[in-house]
């Protein structure tokens, strides 16, 4: 075996070894030094991030064309690189609250673990690579869901996590083994692309398909498979509710994308353009519909997530300049989304509240977490000069480029679900600006993490959409 | 005896439908995750079965199976330590007893 063949596997060599490290540090320093491990770990992990956004990228096959580094896997990594650097920011105090520092090296520990995985999702080539990758990424988030120990919601939450997870992993393998069925003997996305043109239509594959949908679905929280999203997020500590809600789902989507468009990319007309129309619109209506309800600041973003999941699988549509654009709608939905969860996170350290109704008058006490909520919420809906608005609109022009009618009427839907959750996100911003009343959060200094990733979100929502620069990588990543 | 490859198949799919029978219907979660094996072994099933009889000059099946079985343990292993967690907090391993989040 050529060993020289784990060069091309850097990334996830890098993650490896901040793993190593974190994880040796944690065992074998003393009490004195632990209190180092935080910052060490942040200050690595931003290290590795510019490391992995200026090395170049390798096209490379390894391991027999099993695994891949190309440029639009590379820039997906360092995408989900950023979001994880500013989720260990916003989460550093929680961190080192009574309740968790005796725990804080399993946290990073399994935080890298999961990465790690998502980072063998977007690279795999091969189910079986796949699978493994999923799974990595998947099972030590369900012990991250149940790390306030002595909540009682964390558990429920891990448990409905789990349960569910495992559900849908079991439908993911049973589509898979049908697949297995019409792939000649190789579970390669190649040799199932070429396989799958060869043989006819049957009720097996449209069964395999629907089981495949349904299996990776449930990881994007898509309608039909969002059940459990909610309730997770709401129970979850919420570094982990921002961990799942953006670096967990762009790297599903972007998995999602790269073995429907390479393994079943012929069967797109036939088979699962219809699937993904329903799944597509029910997603987006749905998740806007329930958000209108929530009080629960949690359970509002979960419904929200959802819904701007619709709005990523609208680029699986479009072929690769909708990989360009989801990968861009990834960044901005991270920079957006990590924001508003910077304020909710800060807000709950310092004063344990959650509901909509504690954020009434906010400005007077806090003007300057009030500021930048409001621009994530401005960016989340799509309101002009914010990033939000252009990466629904690049997007939106991706899927129309297509030119057929059908793709049409569904962003035609997509755009009158976006007014429609104008108006829950601006129930966030009324709240905190117009409505009358005193304070019901008192004056606090946030953390100096919470302050820089803060500070970074603010600065993503203004200029990700004004500079070109970096829908410009994403294009070129995409097709070179 | 020559077994054509339904004599497997059948009961996969009976198996696959008993877990998800099971995992809709059943209220303890260690009951729940006995269906969740049940569905999971009808896939690896699936895959041997296929192996076998479509493609007996290759190995990709059972290699997938192997590592699909190895998957399965440490899902449940995850699954029992967060239900031990859940019987620490309630006393009993009942899902209807885990519903403080709704809607």
């Amino acid at each position: 075996m050529d060993y020289s063949q784990f060069g091309a596997m850097l990334p996830e060599l890098i993650i490896l070894g901040l793993f190593l490290v974190v994880f040796l540090f944690d065992t074998f320093s003393g009490d004195g030094s632990k209190r180092f491990l935080t910052p060490l770990t942040t200050v690595l992990f931003g290290l590795a991030t510019i490391a992995i956004w200026i090395l170049p990228s390798c096209d490379m096959e390894v391991f027999s064309g099993m695994y891949v580094n190309d440029s639009a896997c590379k820039a997906m990594k360092a995408i989900l690189n950023v979001g994880v650097f500013i989720v260990f920011l916003q989460s550093a105090k929680w961190v080192e609250s009574d309740e968790v520092a005796i725990r804080k090296g399993e946290f990073y520990e399994l935080l890298l673990v999961t990465l790690f995985g998502m980072y063998l999702m977007i690279s795999a080539r091969h189910f079986l690579l796949f699978i493994i990758g999923l799974e990595s990424a998947s099972l030590p988030l369900a012990a991250l869901v149940a790390f306030n120990k002595k909540h009682y919601e964390s558990h429920e939450a891990a448990a409905k996590y789990i349960l569910t997870a495992v559900f849908s992993s079991a439908i993911l393998l049973m589509g898979l083994s049908f697949v297995y069925a019409f792939s000649g003997g190789s579970l390669y996305f190649d040799d199932i692309r070429q396989n799958v043109i060869a043989g006819e239509y049957s009720g097996l594959l449209i069964a395999a398909i629907a089981f495949m949908i349904a299996g990776i679905g449930f990881k994007l929280s898509l309608v039909p498979f969002h059940l459990w999203t909610a309730d997770v997020y709401q129970g979850a500590p919420t570094a982990i509710t921002s961990y799942l809600s953006v670096i967990s789902k762009g790297a599903a989507a972007f998995a999602f994308f790269v073995i429907f468009v390479q393994a079943f990319g012929p069967l797109f007309d036939h088979m699962w353009e219809w699937m993904m129309y329903a799944v597509i619109i029910a997603t987006i209506t749905v998740g806007n519909l329930f958000a209108i309800r929530q009080k629960n600041m949690k359970r509002f973003m979960a419904f929200s997530s959802i819904s701007q999941a619709g709005y990523i699988m609208l680029g699986v549509m479009a072929g690769g300049i909708g990989l360009a654009s989801m990968m861009f709608y990834i960044f901005v939905y991270i920079v957006s989304n990590l924001g508003a969860f910077a304020v909710i996170s800060s807000i709950e350290n310092n004063s344990g509240k959650l509901l909509m109704d504690d954020y009434d008058g906010l400005h007077k006490t806090n003007p300057w977490l009030s500021f930048a909520m409001t621009l994530a919420m401005f960016s989340l809906a799509g309101i002009p000069p914010f990033a939000g608005f252009f990466s629904k609109i690049l997007i939106f022009t991706a899927v129309t480029s297509t030119g057929s009618m059908a793709l049409y009427m569904l962003v035609l839907i997509a755009l009158i679900n976006t007014i429609i959750s104008l108006y829950y996100y601006l129930l966030v911003v009324k709240a905190i600006w117009i409505k009358p009343g005193d304070a019901k959060i008192d004056s606090f200094k946030s953390a100096c993490g919470e302050k820089i990733a803060l500070w970074i979100c603010v600065a993503g929502i203004i200029f990700a959409g004004i500079v070109p620069c970096i829908y410009e990588y994403c294009v070129n990543a995409v097709i070179g | 005896m020559d077994l054509s490859m339904l004599w497997y198949l059948v009961p996969s799919v009976i198996m696959f439908a008993a877990g998800v029978y099971g995992f809709v219907t059943r209220k303890n979660m260690i009951a729940l995750l006995i269906s969740l094996e049940l569905m999971l072994n009808s896939a690896d099933l699936n895959f041997v079965v296929f192996n076998r009889y479509l493609f007996p000059d290759m190995m990709e099946g059972m290699v997938f199976t192997l590592f699909a079985i190895a998957i399965a343990a440490a899902e449940t292993a995850v699954a029992i330590a967060i239900i031990v967690n859940i019987y620490r907090a309630v006393g009993n391993t009942d899902i209807n007893s885990v519903k403080k989040m709704k809607y």
